[in-house]
């Protein structure tokens, strides 16, 4: 399909932008000049971004950019390959999550994460799939029926599996499993839930059912999105930031509210970017 | 409304009975050309009728495929020849062996040889005085603590060559392959001139299962790892990111997803070490009496019985005797592997 650049300036313009920032939700996440490293391998330099609360962030660009490897830094998935490193500071509250003495663990439970490829934990039920997170991270809930219930609804995949909670998660359809990890992910409460390119793997219905999800999660959460969509950046977000590779390290060229970007974007990479005439 | 005729379900690429028959006859052909072959030529015996048999047959098959179809047809059945010789040879010492021992064996059963031990009886006597009740608990007992010592240290050296990864990964991996190479002997000297001689001073069940744990536990580690590295990347991430810690994630998530794996694993694990003699003989004093406690007196098993019957014999009773103690440990091992299967496979699809 041919995207025009007004088709996708009117898809942004199309929906009302979310006010960052209330109390309820925290100050959100930011980002203070980080750089990522995989070996002697700089992929990725001094970008620095606010995440506001209750707001939806795209993260675009071409693949290689390094979106990936800067969403893996705000929840310290990243230090999970052996030869990564880091530099610059990401703010949680007004915290950095990377100061010494930090639990990492705990880091996670906050930030949540959904992946490119579905991964329902194979030797559970679906039910026991969405209550994972509570063993896994050793939590106490009092009505887990309720909770249940409630990430299944919020994640919009209540009705297609409410007689079926005690079969394998494997035997759902892929945008099903999809939203099942989202179930999963919602029900160690997190404040932010950062999603690597979560429909990539999907069929157009399932991913429409993942956006659909993505809106009403941004009413509770804070959501920054990887996609290589921009059809669904221009859907879902709020603000887009693009991230460019010259050959050299990514680094973070433009951000701005997702109409802006797809509209009048101020730097002419981005432009050509979102216009189609490369990437 | 007009109702849609359903076709009957068909499979057009299944083989037609008419080509079974041209290729079973190309295939009797093949016999009797072979037949012929071992009559006026220099071939001779079974072996020589075995290789002209295939040689023929192959032959026929490939020309048959060339007229019909093409080089590349013909090609393939030839292939498709030599990996059926390749089952039929793995096949043959298997049927082989089991035949034998079923044959021989059902002579040397009878119903009081699992109540009985073999203190009111020799070797010789007939097969249906004394027993192997000893014999068949010992080698239950010895292999169980066995396999409850391995385990554990099994899948925790797996856990650290592929969770944890510290920096002796290497040189651990390579002496647990060096390890898996120990001959079975080697295991039973070494508990004896470590523990027996100088420490215990007796032979016992224990012993014998400390021996077998030498071989044990490098089968079960390497089987292990192999299963854990099946296991994709993604669910240790998924469970990482839900907040839990490293560990957490490797017993909720890691070993859940890779349980019927780790059965594979106990299995060949006690596959190595059930029908193991040389270790027995040496540490586990090979009792003649029904002993339920391996911390103290000599313990019997079944390779030993065999052993015994077949050594100290002589007799048609005792050969008897020796090849029904085989069928027994044979039913014994197709039986436990049967349950660890059925046990594993339940649940997960």
């Amino acid at each position: 399909m041919q995207t025009t650049p007004s088709s996708l300036a009117s898809v942004a313009g199309n929906r009302t932008q979310r006010v960052p920032g209330t109390n309820l939700l925290g100050t959100g996440l930011e980002t203070r000049g980080v750089h990522a490293w995989f070996g002697k391998n700089h992929v990725l330099s001094d970008v620095s971004l606010d995440f506001a609360a209750g707001t939806v962030t795209a993260l675009i660009g071409p693949s290689g950019c390094g979106k990936s490897t800067f969403i893996r830094t705000l929840n310290r998935m990243h230090e999970f390959i052996p030869t990564a490193a880091l530099a610059g500071q990401v703010l949680l509250d007004g915290k950095d999550i990377y100061e010494p003495g930090t639990d990492v663990t705990k880091i996670r439970l906050r930030v949540g994460m959904v992946f490119q490829k579905p991964n329902p934990f194979p030797s559970m039920t679906i039910g026991e799939n969405v209550l994972s997170g509570l063993k896994l991270a050793q939590l106490k809930r009092s009505n887990t029926d309720d909770l249940l219930e409630s990430c299944l609804v919020r994640a919009g995949l209540w009705s297609e599996v409410k007689d079926r909670l005690g079969e394998h998660g494997g035997a759902l359809s892929g945008g099903q499993q999809q939203r099942l990890c989202i179930a999963r992910a919602l029900a160690v409460e997190p404040q932010v839930l950062l999603m690597d390119e979560p429909c990539s793997a999907l069929d157009p219905g399932s991913t429409f059912r993942i956006e659909e999800t993505i809106s009403e999660l941004a009413k509770t959460m804070t959501i920054v999105i990887v996609t290589h969509n921009m059809q669904q950046a221009a859907r879902v977000s709020d603000y887009t930031a693009f991230f460019l590779s010259d050959g050299g390290p990514g680094v973070m060229v433009e951000t701005a509210p997702t109409n802006k970007i797809f509209s009048s974007p101020t730097d002419k990479r981005t432009e050509d970017y979102v216009t189609g005439r490369f990437g | 409304m007009t109702q849609s005729v359903i076709p009957t379900p068909q499979t057009p690429w299944a083989v037609s009975p008419q080509q079974r028959i041209a290729t079973a006859s190309l295939i009797a052909l093949g016999a009797i050309l072979a037949g012929i072959a071992v009559k006026t030529t220099g071939l001779s015996g079974k072996l020589g009728f075995a290789v002209s048999f295939f040689v023929f047959a192959a032959l026929l098959i490939f020309i048959q495929q060339l007229r019909l179809r093409d080089l590349q047809a013909a090609k393939d059945s030839l292939l498709s020849s030599f990996a059926l010789l390749g089952i039929i040879m793995t096949l043959i010492p298997i049927t082989s062996i089991v035949s034998t021992v079923v044959i021989r064996g059902y002579k040397g059963i009878s119903f009081g040889m699992f109540t009985e031990d073999m203190t009111q009886a020799s070797v010789n006597d007939p097969v249906e005085s004394g027993g192997l009740l000893h014999a068949l608990l010992g080698t239950l007992i010895i292999v169980g603590v066995a396999l409850i010592i391995s385990f554990p240290i099994g899948l925790l050296t797996a856990l650290y060559l592929t969770e944890i990864r510290g920096s002796l990964t290497r040189p651990i991996k390579f002496l647990v392959q060096a390890m898996s190479g120990v001959p079975s002997i080697v295991a039973g000297l070494f508990i004896l001139s470590i523990l027996i001689i100088p420490v215990t001073q007796e032979q016992n069940g224990l012993m014998a299962s400390l021996a077998l744990c030498i071989l044990m536990i490098p089968t079960i580690a390497r089987t292990a790892e192999e299963m854990l590295l099946l296991i994709p990347n993604e669910l240790r991430e998924a469970g990482v990111a839900l907040g839990a810690t490293q560990w957490r994630t490797v017993s909720g998530v890691v070993v859940p997803a890779a349980r019927s794996g780790l059965v594979t694993a106990i299995i060949l694990g006690v596959a190595r070490v059930i029908g193991e003699t040389a270790p027995l003989l040496l540490v586990s004093g090979g009792a003649d009496a029904l002993n339920l406690n391996p911390t103290s007196g000599p313990m019997g098993s079944l390779p030993f019985y065999i052993w015994k019957a077949f050594l100290t014999g002589g007799t048609q009773e005792s050969y008897e005797r020796a090849w029904g103690g085989m069928l027994v440990l044979l039913v014994l091992i197709i039986t436990l592997f049967a349950l660890a299967r059925y046990f594993s496979g339940r649940r997960v699809k």
